[in-house]
């Protein structure tokens, strides 16, 4: 076969793969949220459709198909339709870049995660969009605390992000891996959420706000906005809006994972030069594994802490964590020309 | 004197943003205090809620449920008719007309006794106000029907429960 064409056939086949899965993960995810929702609260949560509510997703997305599909009189027809692809293309987008296992991605850039924080930018516009052409005061106020929110903490977010750039050299995230690997236990310590901690609490904190999950879930408070941009959404719109958020936070504890959790290795698994099937499979759970536990830590902190009030919330973003980022960045660039390596020395 | 206004006002803001800086610094401990709290719950997994249709809870003694009326020993009701439930009742469910008993111990017995389940609020106090301990407010709880009509309990349906 020619070459060219091969090269073609395996990126589509990457991309279906890997997209798909990541899409199926949604679903559980959802499930996961409402079990675990109702085991912090008490309750015991949908058990009923399917072996121990395994279904309940699939019913929920059977419903949803066969809502009605609102349009609001007065709304921005064009905008209406595309706000929920504006936040559900992007989120997708972005995770494209990163490494779920050895060096297998959908697509492989030596720009990565300038890649993937300019595309996951764009989410914001959806939000937005949404918002106002919903022809809804409520949908209004969320379009435009998701703006105000989502800009503030990208900066947080950039900025621990470049904190990682400077010690790591590279904005290519295969390298950022395999610079977080030692051999033995204590290469742990390689990881950067020991190596950058405060780049870390900074980006997870961000990562909270830029997913728009509670603690930071304003543009959609449900107790004040009615459920914010998406109030006026209904059947599959909604349903690619909600689909979009939680791919985000998917892509994002993807990239929490990979800049900061050591990515698909681990400290006692060696990365094989030229790496077989298995090897690469592995690397792939073990990927998997730290998102999914990320993930965990996601549900687990929304049904744990109320909502932030708005100036609260402000006063965070640029009062807080933006002079720590930025701290950050001083003390990086500081240690890198006093010619230590790490933030924290390491013992040995 | 404006400079010293503004001075005392800086002053002030400033000693506001140190206490609120100090407020942000103690927010780790309840968070990490709340994660730990829901993690228990998690693992500890004792649910208060049932598996309602399924499994059903036992009313607690004194449960005001579905209305019935009683029998005495003859199988007669024990309603006299006296209108005391009805005028009791604050939510008017209850509608009563009497006729004349055709035995000797009482003058009237009701020929129309009509609670209206929809108006009820089960708060007891026909139960209370009768002199006869003729209607009682059983444990029953889930009384759901189909239509409107099959809510206003008529005397038959009250004496059979």
């Amino acid at each position: 076969m020619d070459s060219g064409l091969w090269v073609f056939a395996i990126a589509i086949l990457k991309a279906v793969i890997i997209f798909g899965v990541v899409l199926q993960i949604v679903p559980a995810l959802v499930y996961f949220e409402r079990r675990i929702s109702a085991w912090i609260q008490d309750r015991i949560g949908p058990n009923r459709v399917g072996p121990v509510g395994l279904l309940q997703p699939l019913a929920d997305v059977i419903k949803l198909a066969f809502k009605e599909d609102l349009t609001p009189q007065g709304s921005d027809k064009w905008i209406y339709r595309l706000a929920p692809f504006l936040v559900y293309a992007p989120a997708i987008l972005a995770f494209a870049v990163i490494p779920v296992g050895q060096d297998l991605q959908v697509a492989s850039f030596g720009v990565g995660v300038i890649f993937l924080l300019t595309i996951s930018g764009f989410s914001v516009y959806g939000l937005a969009f949404g918002g106002w052409a919903s022809n809804n005061k409520y949908s209004l106020l969320g379009g435009l605390r998701a703006s105000a929110q989502m800009i503030s903490y990208e900066v947080a977010l950039g900025l621990s992000i470049i904190a990682i750039l400077m010690t790591a050299e590279t904005v290519d995230l295969n390298q950022i891996v395999r610079q977080q690997w030692g051999a033995t236990t204590l290469g742990l310590m390689q990881w950067n959420l020991f190596q950058q901690p405060i780049a870390a609490v900074v980006f997870l904190i961000a990562a909270f706000a830029e997913t728009n999950r509670l603690p930071f879930d304003l543009p959609e408070c449900e107790a004040e906005l009615v459920g914010g941009f998406h109030t006026e959404y209904s059947g599959l719109k909604f349903a690619t809006f909600f689909m979009g958020e939680y791919v985000a936070m998917i892509t994002m504890s993807g990239l929490m994972v990979t800049m900061f959790l050591g990515g698909w290795s681990l400290p006692w698994i060696e990365i094989q030069t030229s790496p077989t099937a298995g090897d690469i499979a592995l690397s792939v759970l073990i990927f998997s594994t730290k998102v999914i536990l990320l993930l965990f830590f996601y549900i687990w902190v929304r049904w744990t802490l109320p909502r932030f009030r708005y100036d609260q919330l402000m006063n965070i973003g640029w009062k807080v964590f933006i002079p720590i980022s930025l701290l950050n960045l001083g003390l990086t660039a500081v240690s890198g020309v006093l010619g230590w390596n790490w933030l924290i020395p390491l013992p040995w | 004197m404006a400079n010293h206004d503004d001075a005392s006002e800086k002053k002030e803001t400033r000693e506001t943003a140190t206490s609120e800086a100090r407020e942000k610094a103690s927010f780790a401990i309840p968070v990490a205090k709340g994660l730990a709290n829901t993690l228990a719950h998690v693992m500890r997994r004792e649910p208060n809620t049932i598996h309602y249709p399924d499994e059903k809870r036992t009313p607690y003694p004194g449960y005001r449920g579905e209305h019935r009326l009683k029998r005495d020993e003859l199988g007669r009701e024990k309603c006299v008719a006296c209108f005391m439930c009805s005028t009791a009742c604050p939510a008017h469910c209850i509608e009563i007309i009497a006729e004349e008993a055709p035995w000797d111990d009482r003058e009237k017995r009701p020929r129309l006794f009509n609670i209206d389940m929809m108006r009820c609020i089960y708060c007891g106090m026909c139960e209370e106000a009768c002199p006869c301990d003729a209607i009682e407010l059983t444990p029953v709880y889930n009384i759901p029907s189909r239509t409107r009509g099959e809510k206003i309990y008529d005397k038959e349906k009250l004496l059979s429960l």
